[in-house]
């Protein structure tokens, strides 16, 4: 593959996060580059979920530095991290199942749009041209993720895989920069699962997209990522290409104990 | 776009390309062709059409298409395909359209025996299978794509964009303004046009190589039947590869004008049949099979009142619906009946179809069951059967309006010419002929006799009023152990009729009874049994349930009767059956592309099970491997019932 992976654009140092005496993670540092596909990995409760937050700006860590295209962050809120590109999907999926998949993916765009309430309500001057525009990339991204059968249906109506892949063109919708994944993979069949990658490098590669993903199946991850990062007990145990993750002895004792 | 010679004036519209370039100038701004792209319809005109036929064409000819080359063709119905038909004709090349769900292996065969040098595929999918096979395909030098969605990083030199291709042919067209048009001139209506592979119901597929003046006669008989005019539009969601497809969306759209319709993608087409709301309308039996199923099923669900309703209005259309449309006499209370119910429910059923401007629907590539036939015809809508093949543009007889009989396909077309052999065989001879099959001087020789008739393979006989009906495949056709008759096509549409059953395999010949195989359909057997609160798991759990065997068994039973009224077929009826624990599928060789059973297969893969139901077992263990649409492969297993059926006395024919 020949996507050209660019400089340093999230940088995290030395992050601890803790919830009163519970440590989430601890002095965790590593970085994403622009276009690349970074995995995050762990077995359960390793931080992995507690670590796409404070990218994300829900947790805000108690100690560490998160430099983002060169400068730092501070205090980041969720809405902040949106309106910077950083767009995400949620483990247990997130969409309104009572509004058409075509709404949902809309609702992706809500930072994007610039008219008055007023001028929306009456779908008048600017506003029409705004949101035929609107619409118009949404009908990109239908088409792009191949759901154009089920464009007007309620999402509630739908299988759990079409669910997952609505999540993703809602997230897309947006055209963040980073788009971070919360296992998009959890409960699919092996079928769904493979297109769901293909969907994934389909982005990174189309839109330049910088991809951080949580995913439980090695397989996967080990497919389709450039770089992976592993934690633990929310201590960072390995951070490399994925052969070398996969040959790192400390990696090997978290996920198959000690006797192996 | 330079000008364009007045072939009309020159000697007649006697090739495909010299009818694009006339509607282009009669007809400039009407719609020739229309997408639904990023959920909009976008509409090409035929100058639009004429002008991307013109660039495409030029832009063959720089990379160096010649005078009797063959253009591959797969990928779903696009209108750049369909364009790419037209600039091959143009250049005298000859388009071979591919179906386009085929793996790669299936495809190499045609690839290599039709010499493809260029190919013009769809999309990514369709590169890939090109390369997984271009090692094996020496001849191929060019590949073009339509959708240039993930070829961003394919580097070989060989492949194209279309866009691109029409870039070089613009230029190429400015430098030599006259090539084309003088391609086009040279064109005469004896060269081939398309070449359709046969599906390969009987060993290898074999190219027919059609002429312009077949196809060109074929759409003319059938708009001349059925008046159609330049104001149609039709939904062309069919395979490309198909003679239905290239004679009502290719053909018939250049000879009459009127507008093709490609839909979004295979999963839409029935919301693109409502938006479209198509004048003339084109499917195989099952199509119609499978509309008819999901109406039931969704009546099933519907309220008291509702179904009341359309039951009783149902037995109306059923009375005189029928008779209405033929424009028969009907008295004037079931005249008042059917218009009422027109209004409540055919009318919003026929919209709901996306059939409400139908002026006329064919079907046609296998029998249809008479039940099904009369219901379409009954709620208004001018359901017609055709007969044809390959070979024969699809275009042997038609049904002129007013003489539609459910169990007959029809009269001879205008220009057909039809005997029956001894043997029961149907002939057919006249200007839709093939011209041979390419390169298989054998097997023309075989097909066409010396009399100049093609021999169809089908078993049937004309009626009282000169209409063929057809029977089954002249070969198909068997006998009973006891001498009697056994025509098992025409058993298995019986069956099929059921909404639960999918698919049946009847077997008979040289046996003293007649058994079947038969496959459920998941849809509406799993909503019944949804009702019934069975639970499931999937196709073979279902399959397997001691209720589903016990309503599969009444519905053979209602064959039984249906057939023991018959003298002919009443020995055929089914005395033992069982339901098959996986459904036939092309990809595991038990059907055709176009589905029909390929029955020696599976009598031969299932073996077992055929001795099983002739040796009078209760049940049959049995394992089959089966392939996935990816390549895999894996196994069903299962241990199926054989269940015995009632059978009924053969009722004598009075006098």
């Amino acid at each position: 593959m020949s996507r050209k992976i660019g400089d340093v654009i999230l940088d995290l140092q030395n992050i601890s996060l803790r919830f009163g005496g519970v440590k989430a993670l601890t002095d965790i540092s590593f970085d994403i580059r622009e276009h690349e596909v970074r995995a995050i990995i762990g077995p359960n409760g390793a931080g992995k979920s507690s670590m796409l937050n404070v990218i994300n700006g829900v947790y805000h860590p108690q100690d560490g530095k998160i430099m983002f295209r060169g400068q730092e962050r501070k205090k980041m809120e969720p809405h902040l991290a949106a309106k910077q590109g950083i767009s995400r999907t949620f483990q247990n999926i997130a969409l309104f199942k009572g509004m058409s998949v075509l709404d949902n993916i809309m609702t992706g765009r809500t930072l994007k749009i610039k008219s008055n309430l007023l001028l929306q309500a009456l779908w008048i001057g600017p506003a029409r041209n705004e949101e035929i525009e609107h619409r118009r990339k949404v009908e990109e991204i239908i088409d792009f993720l191949e759901i154009q059968h089920i464009r007007k249906t309620p999402v509630g109506r739908l299988p759990y895989g079409l669910q997952k892949r609505v999540d993703l063109g809602r997230a897309l919708a947006m055209e963040p920069q980073i788009l971070l994944l919360d296992e998009p993979m959890a409960g699919m069949n092996v079928e769904e699962k493979q297109d769901m990658c293909r969907f994934i490098l389909d982005v990174n590669d189309h839109f330049g997209t910088t991809i951080v993903l949580i995913e439980h199946d090695m397989g996967v991850v080990m497919d389709i990522s450039d770089r992976v990062v592993v934690l633990d007990y929310g201590k960072k145990i390995g951070d490399g290409l994925p052969d070398e993750v996969r040959a790192s002895p400390e990696v090997i004792k978290a996920y198959l104990g000690a006797g192996h | 776009m330079p000008k364009q010679a007045n072939f009309a004036a020159v000697d007649g519209l006697h090739t495909f390309p010299r009818l694009l370039f006339h509607h282009a100038q009669v007809r400039p701004s009407e719609p020739a062709m229309r997408e639904k792209h990023l959920g909009i319809w976008q509409t090409w005109s035929w100058l639009d059409v004429a002008e991307r036929v013109r660039a495409l064409a030029c832009g063959l000819a720089s990379l160096g298409f010649k005078r009797g080359d063959n253009l591959a063709i797969i990928g779903d119905n696009r209108p750049h395909l369909y364009m790419m038909m037209s600039a091959a004709q143009c250049l005298g090349g000859v388009p071979v359209p591919l179906y386009q769900d085929a793996v790669a292996n299936e495809m190499l065969f045609v690839l290599q025996d039709a010499g493809i040098r260029f190919a013009l595929v769809e999309d990514q999918e369709q590169v890939d299978k090109l390369l997984e096979i271009k090692d094996q395909l020496p001849s191929l030098e060019h590949i073009a794509y339509d959708d240039s969605r993930g070829m961003r990083h394919y580097t070989q030199p060989f492949l194209h964009d279309v866009h691109e291709l029409m870039e070089m042919g613009r230029i190429h067209d400015r430098n030599h303004s006259d090539f084309l048009n003088e391609e086009v001139e040279k064109g005469h209506f004896d060269d081939v046009s398309v070449m359709l592979y046969t599906s390969g119901t009987t060993g290898k597929p074999k190219g027919v190589c059609q002429t312009h003046a077949a196809f060109i006669a074929a759409a003319q008989g059938g708009a001349q039947v059925d008046n159609l005019g330049a104001d149609g539009d039709i939904l062309s969601y069919l395979p490309m590869a198909w003679v239905g497809d290239h004679l009502f969306s290719f053909a018939q759209s250049l000879v009459c004008g009127f507008t093709i319709n490609c839909p979004e993608s295979g999963e839409t087409v029935m919301t693109d049949l409502r938006e479209i709301g198509p004048t003339n309308y084109f499917a195989p039996p099952r199509v119609f099979e499978s509309l008819l199923t999901s109406v039931q099923i969704r009546m099933e669900d519907a309220g008291q009142f509702k179904q009341k309703m359309f039951h009783h209005f149902m037995a109306v259309a059923k009375r005189c619906g029928g008779s209405i449309l033929d424009g028969k006499t009907v008295s004037t209370a079931d005249r008042f009946q059917y218009w009422l119910g027109n209004l409540l429910i055919y009318g919003p059923l026929r919209n709901v179809l996306g059939m409400s401007r139908i002026k006329v629907a064919y079907t046609a590539g296998a029998a249809i069951g008479p039940e099904l036939f009369s219901f379409y015809r009954s709620i208004g809508i001018n359901l017609k059967q055709l007969y044809g093949q390959t070979e024969t543009c699809a275009y042997v007889c038609l049904q002129p309006d007013g003489q539609v009989k459910a169990d007959t396909v029809g009269a001879p077309a205008p220009g057909v010419e039809i005997k029956i052999a001894d043997n029961g065989e149907v002939l057919v001879k006249g200007a839709m002929l093939l011209k041979e099959y390419y390169k298989r001087p054998d097997a023309t020789a075989e097909s066409i006799n010396a009399e100049g008739y093609f021999m169809t393979g089908d078993a049937g006989f004309l009626d009282e009023d000169g209409h063929l009906k057809i029977i089954d495949r002249a070969k198909d056709v068997g006998k009973l152990s006891n001498g009697a008759m056994f025509a098992p096509n025409y058993i298995e549409n019986k069956l099929k009729f059921f909404p639960f059953v999918k698919e049946a395999v009847c077997f008979g010949h040289d046996r003293d009874m007649v058994c079947a195989f038969i496959n459920i359909d998941v849809g509406a057997a799993g909503n019944w049994a949804e009702r019934r609160n069975i639970a499931y798991s999937g196709y073979t759990d279902l399959a397997g349930k001691a209720q589903v065997i016990e309503m599969i068994k009444t519905c053979i039973e209602e064959v039984n009767a249906s057939l023991a009224h018959d003298s002919m077929v009443a020995d055929s009826q089914i005395h033992r059956f069982l339901v098959l624990h996986k459904e036939l599928d092309p990809d595991d060789d038990e059907l055709t592309r176009t589905r029909k059973v390929r029955r020696n297969f599976i009598a031969e893969k299932y073996k077992v099970l055929i001795d099983a139901l002739y040796e009078g077992k209760g049940n049959q263990y049995i394992e089959t491997e089966v392939k996935f649409e990816d390549g895999r492969r894996g196994k069903v297993s299962a241990d199926l019932k054989i269940v015995d059926v009632k059978t009924f006395p053969i009722a004598k024919k009075a006098a």
